[in-house]
Parts: C-alpha cells; sequence; structure tokens
C-alpha cells in the first residue's frame, strides 16, 4: 500500500527535503529518523544529478557535494532501504529525468517498490512529457507526483485530474532557495485543483520559517521545506541532528 | 513525425514553471513564420545589417593543395558580428521585440551567440544580460569586453564545469524566475521544442542561399557539404536545405585530446542517448546518467550535447559525424590562414581538418562545400598559447 496519503491525514503534512548523501549515505538515514522524529510526515529524498536546472545554490551545492561522495542511485535506494528497516514513514524521491531514464524506467521503478519509495518528483518532466515514466511508476505502485506552477493557468485544471499522491504547487517563479514572498495567486490555484480532485496540495520553493508555515497551511494540505534543512546540514556536517530536529520541531510547532 | 520530435529525439523536458511560456513561443513563431511583414523585416537586417548573403568563395588556392575536390567556403565568417549566429539572433530578438518583451537572455561559449545577442539587442532596443561560464570568461575575455561595450550584462558562471552547459544551466534558472518580460534566445539548435526548430530555420538561410550559389557557379549540387558541430546550428543551417538532396552531410565533433580519452566534447562519437536541457538527444555522460565534464579547445563546442534533429540525422544515417582532436584543429587553423588568408574561427577550423583529410580522397568532379562558421580573432590569443608562445592581449 501506498503510504503518502498518511501523511495528510488528519493534520498538515511537514514534507522534508534533504538530498541523498550529503554529507555521506550514513547520515542521510539518520536524519531522516531524526526529522520524523521531530514531526516530518513525509520525506523527499533527493538523487543528486551533476545539473540541477531547478535548483538554487543551496541545493545545488549539496547535490555536488553528495556527487564528489560518489553517490549513486543504488546507494540511494540502500538509503531508503535503511531506513524502511525502523520507519513507515512516506518517502518520495525527488531527481531529474537522466539519471531515471539511464538506470532503465522498469528496473527503477521496480526498484522503488522493493526497498519502499511511495512517490516521484521530477522537476523536468512535465505533463506532456509524463508518457515517460507514468505507465511504468504505475505498474510499480510509486505515485508520480505532477508539479503546478503559478504561470500554469489553463493547465492546472488539466494536470490536477491526473493527480496521484500529492500535488506540488511551486510557490513562486524561479528556483528553489529560501525566500521571503510567495506568488499572490496559490490560494486561487488551490481552489481550481479541489474543484476537480481531492488529492492534497503541498507547497514547495522557498518556505522557511515558522510564520511561511501558517500562512500556508491556511491554504494548502502540506508544505514542504528544502533548502533550509540542506542548509542546516551545509552548516552542521556529520552533527546536524540536533539543529535539525529543532528546526523541523519549531517549523511544526511554532 | 509528433511536433518537437525528430524520431525518438527533442521533446520539451522542462519544468512546469516554464510550460505555458513555451507555448506561447511555439504558437507566436507559427505566427510569425509566414507573416510577411515579419519576414521583410528580418530579410532587410539581415541583408542591410548582417551583410547576407554571404559568400560562397572558391578556395582556389586549397582546391590545388588538397588535390581532389574543388572546395567552396561558405563565407558566415564575414557576416557582422563575425559568425553565422547573427542569423538566429536577429530573428529571435526580433521576435522578442513582437512579443513586447523588453528584455533577452542568452547563454555563450565562445562568446559568438553572447556577443550576437548583444548586438541585436542593442540594435532593436532590449536590455541584454549573456552568461557564460568562468572558464570560457577567461579564455575569451575579448568577447566579454564586446559584449559590455554592445550594453550587455556579463554574467560570469561559477558553477559545475564553469562552461558553456553551465551557462545554459544558469540562463534556465533565470529564466524561470523571470518570463514576462524576457525571453530566452537560445543560441543552437537544441534546448526544448520549439528552439531547434527555430534556430534551425533561421540558421538554415546558410544553404538556402549556398545551394542557390553552387548551382550559380558548379550547375550541379555538391557531393558534400561539412561543418563543424557543437549544439549543431551551423552545421543545421547549412544541411537543412540539402537534406533531400544527394549530398553528403557531414558533421566534425570536439574530439579533444581524442576520443579515446575523457577529454573531449566528440556527442555523437562517445555519448549515449539521454534527457538533459530540454531535449532527449545524446549527451556525454557517465554511468549514472551524470552529464561529463568535456573538453575541446574550442569553447564554441565545448558542450556535452547535440540538436535532436541532428541525432536524428545520425539515427537514420543522413549524415555522418567525424571527430576531429584538438591537434587537427589547430592545425587547420594554421593551415588556412596561409593558404587562404583567412583566419577562422577554431570551431570552423575542425571542419576545415576533416576537409583536409577528405578532399584528397575525391576526384576533380566533385564539389566540396564547408561552412566558416565564424572568424578567427577571438582565438588568436588562445592559438599562440597553444604553440606555447604568450602574447598579451
Amino acid at each position: 500500500m501506498n503510504r503518502i496519503k498518511n501523511a495528510f491525514r488528519n493534520q498538515k503534512a511537514f514534507i522534508a527535503f534533504l538530498t541523498a548523501g550529503d554529507p555521506i549515505p550514513q547520515k542521510t538515514v539518520e536524519y531522516i529518523l531524526e526529522m520524523e522524529k521531530a514531526g516530518a510526515s513525509l520525506i523527499e529524498i533527493g538523487i543528486p544529478f551533476s545539473d540541477p536546472v531547478a535548483e538554487g545554490p543551496i541545493i545545488q551545492e549539496a547535490n555536488l557535494r553528495a556527487l564528489k561522495q560518489g553517490i549513486t542511485p543504488n546507494q540511494v535506494f540502500d538509503i531508503v532501504q535503511a531506513v524502511r528497516q525502523v520507519s513507515n514513514i512516506p518517502i518520495c524521491l525527488m531527481t531529474y529525468l537522466n539519471p531515471v531514464f539511464h538506470y532503465g524506467y522498469e528496473r527503477f521503478f521496480q526498484k522503488c517498490q522493493n526497498v519502499g519509495v511511495d512517490g516521484i518528483i521530477i522537476p523536468d518532466c512535465p505533463f506532456e512529457e509524463s508518457h515517460e515514466v507514468k505507465d511504468i511508476s504505475k505498474k510499480y505502485q510509486v505515485h508520480f507526483i505532477h508539479m503546478i506552477a503559478p504561470t500554469s493557468k489553463e493547465r492546472v485544471l488539466q494536470i490536477a485530474k491526473e493527480a496521484q499522491g500529492f500535488i506540488y504547487l511551486v510557490s513562486s517563479m524561479g528556483v528553489t532557495g529560501v525566500r521571503e514572498s510567495f506568488s499572490s495567486n496559490l490560494s486561487a490555484i488551490v481552489n481550481t485543483i479541489r474543484s476537480v480532485t481531492d488529492t492534497p496540495v503541498a507547497v514547495g520553493f522557498g518556505i522557511h520559517s515558522p510564520e511561511q508555515v501558517q500562512k500556508i497551511s491556511q491554504i494548502a494540505d502540506g508544505i514542504i521545506v528544502g533548502s533550509a534543512i540542506v542548509d542546516i546540514i551545509k552548516i552542521y556536517g556529520e552533527n546536524a541532528h540536533q539543529p535539525l530536529h529543532q528546526y523541523v520541531k519549531k517549523m511544526i510547532n511554532d | 513525425m509528433e511536433t518537437g520530435r525528430y524520431g525518438i529525439h527533442g521533446g520539451q523536458y522542462i519544468p512546469e514553471t516554464l510550460m505555458n511560456e513555451i507555448h506561447k513561443i511555439e504558437d507566436t513563431y507559427e505566427y510569425y513564420k509566414n507573416n510577411k511583414d515579419f519576414q521583410d523585416e528580418l530579410s532587410q537586417l539581415l541583408n542591410e545589417y548582417a551583410g547576407r548573403p554571404s559568400l560562397l568563395y572558391y578556395a582556389k588556392k586549397m582546391t590545388e593543395d588538397l588535390g581532389g575536390a574543388k572546395v567552396y567556403l561558405k563565407r558566415e565568417d564575414l557576416n557582422h558580428t563575425g559568425s553565422h549566429k547573427i542569423n538566429n539572433v536577429l530573428g529571435q530578438v526580433l521576435m522578442a521585440k513582437k512579443m513586447g518583451k523588453t528584455r533577452v537572455i542568452a547563454e555563450t561559449g565562445a562568446g559568438q551567440h553572447g556577443v550576437a545577442t548583444a548586438t541585436a539587442a542593442a540594435l532593436l532596443g532590449l536590455k541584454c544580460e549573456i552568461f557564460m561560464g568562468k572558464e570560457d570568461t577567461d579564455r575569451q575575455s575579448l568577447n566579454v569586453y564586446r559584449m559590455k561595450l554592445l550594453g550587455a550584462q556579463v554574467h560570469s558562471v561559477t558553477t559545475g564545469t564553469m562552461t558553456l552547459k553551465d551557462a545554459v544551466n544558469e540562463a534556465m534558472r533565470e529564466w524561470t524566475k523571470r518570463i514576462d518580460d524576457t525571453l530566452y534566445v537560445l543560441g543552437s539548435v537544441m534546448g526544448p521544442h520549439p528552439f531547434p526548430m527555430i534556430v534551425r530555420d533561421f540558421q538554415s538561410i546558410i544553404s538556402k542561399e549556398a545551394r542557390k550559389q553552387i548551382f550559380e557557379y558548379e550547375g550541379k549540387l555538391p557531393t558534400a557539404v561539412i561543418a563543424c558541430v557543437g549544439g549543431g546550428s551551423n552545421a543545421m543551417g547549412i544541411f537543412y536545405h540539402f537534406i533531400n538532396d544527394p549530398v553528403q552531410l557531414i558533421g566534425c565533433e570536439a574530439a579533444g585530446k581524442g576520443v579515446d580519452t575523457a577529454l573531449n566534447a566528440a556527442t555523437i562519437n562517445t555519448g549515449t542517448l539521454g534527457i538533459f536541457h530540454g531535449m532527449k538527444s545524446y549527451f556525454c555522460q557517465d554511468e549514472n546518467g551524470q552529464i561529463a565534464p568535456v573538453y575541446s579547445i574550442s569553447a564554441g563546442l565545448d558542450y556535452p550535447g547535440i540538436g535532436p534533429e541532428h541525432a536524428h540525422l545520425y539515427d537514420t544515417k543522413r549524415a555522418q559525424y567525424v571527430p576531429i582532436t584538438d591537434d587537427e584543429a589547430v592545425e587547420a587553423f594554421e593551415y588556412i590562414a596561409k593558404t587562404e588568408g583567412i583566419i577562422c574561427a577554431i570551431e570552423s577550423a575542425h571542419a576545415i581538418a576533416y576537409a583536409k583529410k577528405y578532399v584528397p580522397t575525391l576526384s576533380s568532379d566533385d564539389v566540396v562545400i564547408i561552412c566558416l562558421s565564424g572568424r578567427g580573432d577571438k582565438d588568436v590569443a588562445a592559438i599562440a598559447k597553444y604553440r606555447g608562445i604568450d602574447i598579451h592581449e
């Protein structure tokens, strides 16, 4: 059974992103479990890619740090497997299409199912190109998470109708990274989405403060925090357990 | 064939944020493609500003020296700004203006596309920002200053390998931040649809002219056309109107230190199928699908991918793609300078290098056209350095 819906059951989902292998694979496992303890309801694990065009500098650098360690997709699957030994937290992988294509779609999603991955987010695979992986991911019960952006306009309905798992609503223009303000039409987009689907909507890109969590929680079913978490890992390296715990807790409870 | 696809290649693999904008560009282009006023305005710019049509020059000395086919050079180096890049940017920047955009952004490798874009933006009154890898701003400092003179802002890109692919990454990131007033003027036949088509169409004027010119001079089709290929815009330009003719199409890739080393950018010869920069095509990449750091003496060919239409021409065996090393290119650079009195771009020298090997195997009945895509002033200091001579620019 796919675990994603558990993240949204009776609560606003706090989705925590981190880059696999930054600083080392063992720490990724520990940090995931630590953030779960602090209240994270879904974990998004980035498979590093050499050229992450949808990322701002913070996550770009994390990708490069992880790649320098020689991290491979198989090691990322090992990380998921290690987490699954002790935890049932919903897990989505986030990466670019090329590493998945290169691994082989069939092999990749079969592996996802084997180790317990619940969803996949691929920012360079828009609706029009989702044919690449949609049938195969479905076959292995991995939800293909669609993204919707402030510029999606009439595409919102088209995409929302096909949604599975949750919808990743991009908060604003541009790439990932901490920012202070979001697109003014988020609430209208969420209403449009809700007119055609019950699939939960989580907002990501730029969210880093409890005040923002408060605000976004009023309109969406969940929030996604990436760069702020990756930045903590950058600062504290292999000793980020406590700072991550405190940060996640603060974001959820404040 | 499905729109935006070339066989299995092409497509639109870009973030959702850009999708509506890219559809808008598609629609805008389809409209202006057949709009007489737009085409007249573009023709006027190309003829009266850029200096088209470019010469098809009979390289008599080279022909005699190589002893084989008759050699013609399509002199894109004589265009305003010194390369074929102006053909595409005049079209795209004019289109940007018609779309109501006030700002253009572009990536550049050698700086040729950056200079051309800055030029067109200056002429047509748009703001211009250029993204260029730090390694390239260092080795092409003359072009950086040129762009600044033309009023453009140049961003030196320090991420990744700090070359052309990283410049494309940064330009794409900038584009997702700001699409309302900005058009990303892509410089090659790459990226998401419709860019490979738009750039090819604007560059196809090269073969449109060359085909007519060769019939005037020789009364027949050439045996082969030869061009250098990075992303592949000058090659697509000179191939296009010959695709349905019995003419050999030969693209010359940058083999750097050799295709048996890691230091090359010969995508067709050493790459594999992948999805990157908005397109499915061939890319230099490792066993995990990470894009490989590529190398060439030529900043303009130093790119790990190739346009999707080239990938398709290769798949269908309609065109062939040969590797040319740094050594061969530098030797050809010096050769054409001494033989024909032409200092060509190091990119174009890759095509000359292959012609030097290929032309002698043909007969005097054969005719070969080489696309001389750009002039080589920008490369003089680097070639001197390659030969161990330090000249201060």
